[in-house]
């Protein structure tokens, strides 16, 4: 009896001991990461804050702080002529912004999938055990590690009409029967950059996928082998459902780097209007048309786009990025 | 230091020390900084040429290397001039950004009285933006055609004088050459990627056939009109024919590429390859001249798209006078001169084309002087800070229709009206 007293009066003073304990740890833990938090909101928050509030404006370069409030005409805006006829203007209704989008969501979705595949393919490979492995896993992470600009001119040289190997080689080998301009053909262009960025962009697939693979553990796969399933159903089965969480984060870190895709293009194909994206049709009106708030309306349409594409992927995949799941 | 400019008191010195070809040093010597483009050799180039400068005035200058791209160069100092930054004090400028930037610039016209009066009046006028001369001319840039003068000879052809005849001639000796087995040779190479350069191209053309400038001195968007329309049609015509269909992502190093390796019979470009096609490990060497554009249509008379090169000082200069002294000093006939027989880079002063020294170094200077007479602006003046994008839509239409997307009336007609939407009310 006298137990269950003490136990009864001692529940509150611990859960209040546990509760304060709990206020301490969350203290410590937001002192911690203020000096994080601040930091980002400057190089982060502020700036995203910054441009957003200039695409209400009629901001430019010229003039950077004297620029006043025009509400949602750099979105959408219309005029009505003496004739009665209504003109739209504004990003909403402008062709080239709407071609750009068209160009980035159709270049993030094919070079992501094509990525993945890839990746996943040579992360299977790297898995295996062989001679040498280590050795060739450094090796295919060369093409990640050289900076994006210094690719994109060795493969605009490569891909050059009259100077280019490509075109050298596959003349030789007899594929192609007169030289191709493969980065000034406005068919072939788009072709050229997914595929510079696909040789590019894989091995970092390749090292996510290999990292998932490593998490699955051994002992299924030789139950598989004792069941005597075949290999494919063992991946389709087995290996795709497990190594499915870490792809799934690897596909979101791509799509967000694809859809603001900005230097390859800029170095490769800087002005046509078959591979512009967005990012350089925003940075193009910010900072080489002197209509810096126009291109603050594209640079927050960009990230709204991404945020949508994001959310919905998550939502959609039911991708666990907290890892909450698994514990 | 601004009270002692004003006072006009240091004008009469810098005139003087103009005229006499030497500086006066000022109370401190101050380090200025110049930000230029870097091509070539340009970076141990202007450091042989202010060495003087810097003797005289006990100053130095510190050269801050940028992109060869002009659109970089153009991006980052827009960026810092915006910001504000003090650390640049001279900028060297391109002939279309004067009505751009100008309000950044510091007002020469008071100090540069000698110089204007001494150069070519386009030029001077092309860098006054409302009375306010914002750069000083360094160097003028002006293109012409590139011809092979032993295979004239060979297939027994005149110079081509217009637009028509390149066309033929081109393809007689390309059909020669592949014939003798040369597969990758080409009757005629340019600029035809979608950027600057192919605004300048395609203005030549429009302009040599008669059909005016994109948009004409008193601001009317004049370009939809049937000779700019033949011009375009005739220059689609190249493609894939007389010149390689990856002439459309060429840019000027590009062009040469083909060219210097002996592979075209024709060029289009700026007065840069002369010295370099007839460099030693050059394969053409000798083996080829330069003439004036050709013209078009009815029209006798051709167009080279003035280019060149300025020197602004910023308006957030700390050492403003040093600056402006410095700016005096590269636009001034000594280093011109020394820009001319070194780099064979056109003078803006008249005077200087009929320099014996000059002529004897590089003899190609005083013959530009014909290319340059027909010289043509770009509309960066009428446009003012609508250029970039005038010149964006032009080149855009002129690559559309090079590419086979639309036809040239079409195209033209579309341009129009977007450059009358672009310019609204007035540029």
């Amino acid at each position: 009896m006298s137990q269950a007293l003490t136990n009864a009066t001692a529940a509150p003073a611990a859960s209040r001991r546990e509760r304060s304990l709990d206020d301490q740890r969350r203290r410590a833990a937001f002192w911690f990461l203020a000096p994080m938090l601040l930091m980002l909101f400057c190089v982060a928050a502020w700036p995203l804050l910054r441009s957003i509030y200039f695409s209400f404006t009629d901001t430019t370069l010229t003039d950077l702080y004297g620029g006043k409030w025009v509400g949602f005409d750099n979105y959408l805006s219309y005029r009505q002529l003496s004739s009665g006829k209504v003109i739209w203007r504004g990003t909403l209704v402008d062709p080239t912004w709407w071609n750009a989008v068209w160009n980035t969501v159709r270049f993030a979705l094919i070079s992501v999938s094509l990525e993945t595949v890839f990746g996943l393919i040579v992360a299977l490979v790297l898995n295996a055990q062989f001679v040498g492995r280590g050795f060739v896993r450094a090796a295919i992470l060369i093409p990640w590690a050289i900076p994006t600009i210094v690719s994109a001119k060795m493969w605009g040289w490569m891909l050059n009409d009259q100077f280019g190997i490509i075109n050298d080689m596959l003349l030789k080998l007899g594929l192609i029967s007169e030289k191709i301009a493969w980065t000034a053909n406005l068919d072939t262009a788009m072709a050229a950059v997914i595929l510079v960025d696909v040789w590019k962009t894989t091995p970092f697939m390749a090292l996510l996928c290999l990292a998932g693979l490593q998490m699955i553990p051994r002992d299924i796969y030789e139950a598989a082998k004792v069941d005597g399933i075949h290999p494919v159903k063992v991946f389709f089965r087995v290996t795709l459902p497990l190594v499915r969480p870490a792809l799934m984060v690897a596909v979101i870190f791509r799509i967000l780097d694809a859809l603001r895709m900005f230097d390859l293009v800029y170095v490769l194909t800087p002005n046509s209007s078959a591979t512009k994206t967005m990012s350089i049709l925003s940075r193009e009106n910010l900072i080489e048309f002197n209509k810096f708030a126009y291109g603050s309306a594209q640079s927050t349409l960009l990230f709204a786009i991404i945020a949508i594409f994001v959310a919905a992927y998550i939502w959609l995949g039911k991708v666990d990025l907290s890892g909450e799941k698994n514990q | 230091m601004t009270v002692f400019w004003k006072s006009g008191l240091v004008l009469p010195i810098v005139a003087t020390t103009i005229a006499a070809g030497g500086f006066v040093a000022p109370a401190a010597a101050v380090e200025v900084t110049y930000a230029s483009g870097v091509v070539g050799a340009a970076t141990e180039r202007f450091k042989e040429i202010v060495k003087s400068w810097e003797e005289a005035t006990g100053n130095t200058v510190t050269f801050v290397p940028m992109p060869a791209s002009t659109s970089d160069q153009f991006a980052q100092y827009r960026l810092w001039l915006a910001a504000g930054n003090p650390d640049i004090d001279l900028y060297q400028t391109d002939v279309i950004w004067a009505p751009q930037l100008a309000e950044q610039f510091v007002d020469m016209s008071d100090v540069a009285s000698d110089i204007v009066d001494a150069s070519f009046p386009a030029i001077i006028e092309s860098q006054t933006v409302d009375g306010r001369l914002v750069a000083l001319p360094l160097y003028t840039d002006a293109p012409a055609l590139y011809y092979r003068k032993d295979l004239l000879e060979k297939y027994g052809a005149a110079v081509p004088k217009t637009w028509e005849e390149l066309t033929e001639t081109a393809k007689l000796i390309q059909d020669g050459e592949r014939a003798d087995g040369k597969g990758d040779f080409w009757g005629f190479v340019w600029q035809g990627n979608a950027y600057e350069g192919l605004t300048c191209d395609a203005l030549e053309w429009v302009k040599s056939f008669g059909g005016g400038q994109i948009v004409e001195t008193d601001g009317t968007i004049s370009i939809n009109n049937p000779q700019a329309v033949a011009a375009l049609e005739l220059a689609t015509g190249w493609v894939g024919t007389i010149s390689p269909p990856g002439v459309l992502a060429y840019q000027e190093e590009e062009s040469r590429g083909v060219w210097q390796t002996g592979n075209a019979a024709f060029m289009r470009n700026w007065p840069y390859a002369y010295a370099l096609g007839n460099a030693d490990e050059s394969p053409i060497k000798g083996e080829f001249d330069v003439t004036p554009l050709p013209s078009g249509g009815d029209n006798d008379s051709s167009a080279a798209t003035l280019g060149g090169w300025n020197v602004a000082v910023s308006k957030y200069s700390q050492h403003k006078d040093a600056a402006i002294s410095l700016a005096l000093y590269l636009a001034g006939p000594d280093a011109q001169k020394e820009r001319a027989i070194k780099d064979a880079q056109l003078p803006t002063i008249v005077a200087l084309y009929d320099d014996p020294d000059i002529a004897a170094a590089q003899p190609i200077v005083p013959r530009w002087k014909e290319v340059f007479m027909n010289a043509v602006p770009r509309p960066s003046a009428p446009t003012k800070g609508d250029y970039n994008e005038v010149s964006s839509k032009f080149w855009s239409a002129v690559h559309e229709t090079l590419s086979g997307n639309g036809s040239a009336a079409d195209n033209l007609e579309l341009l129009e009206i977007d450059l009358d939407d672009l310019k609204g009310s007035g540029w």
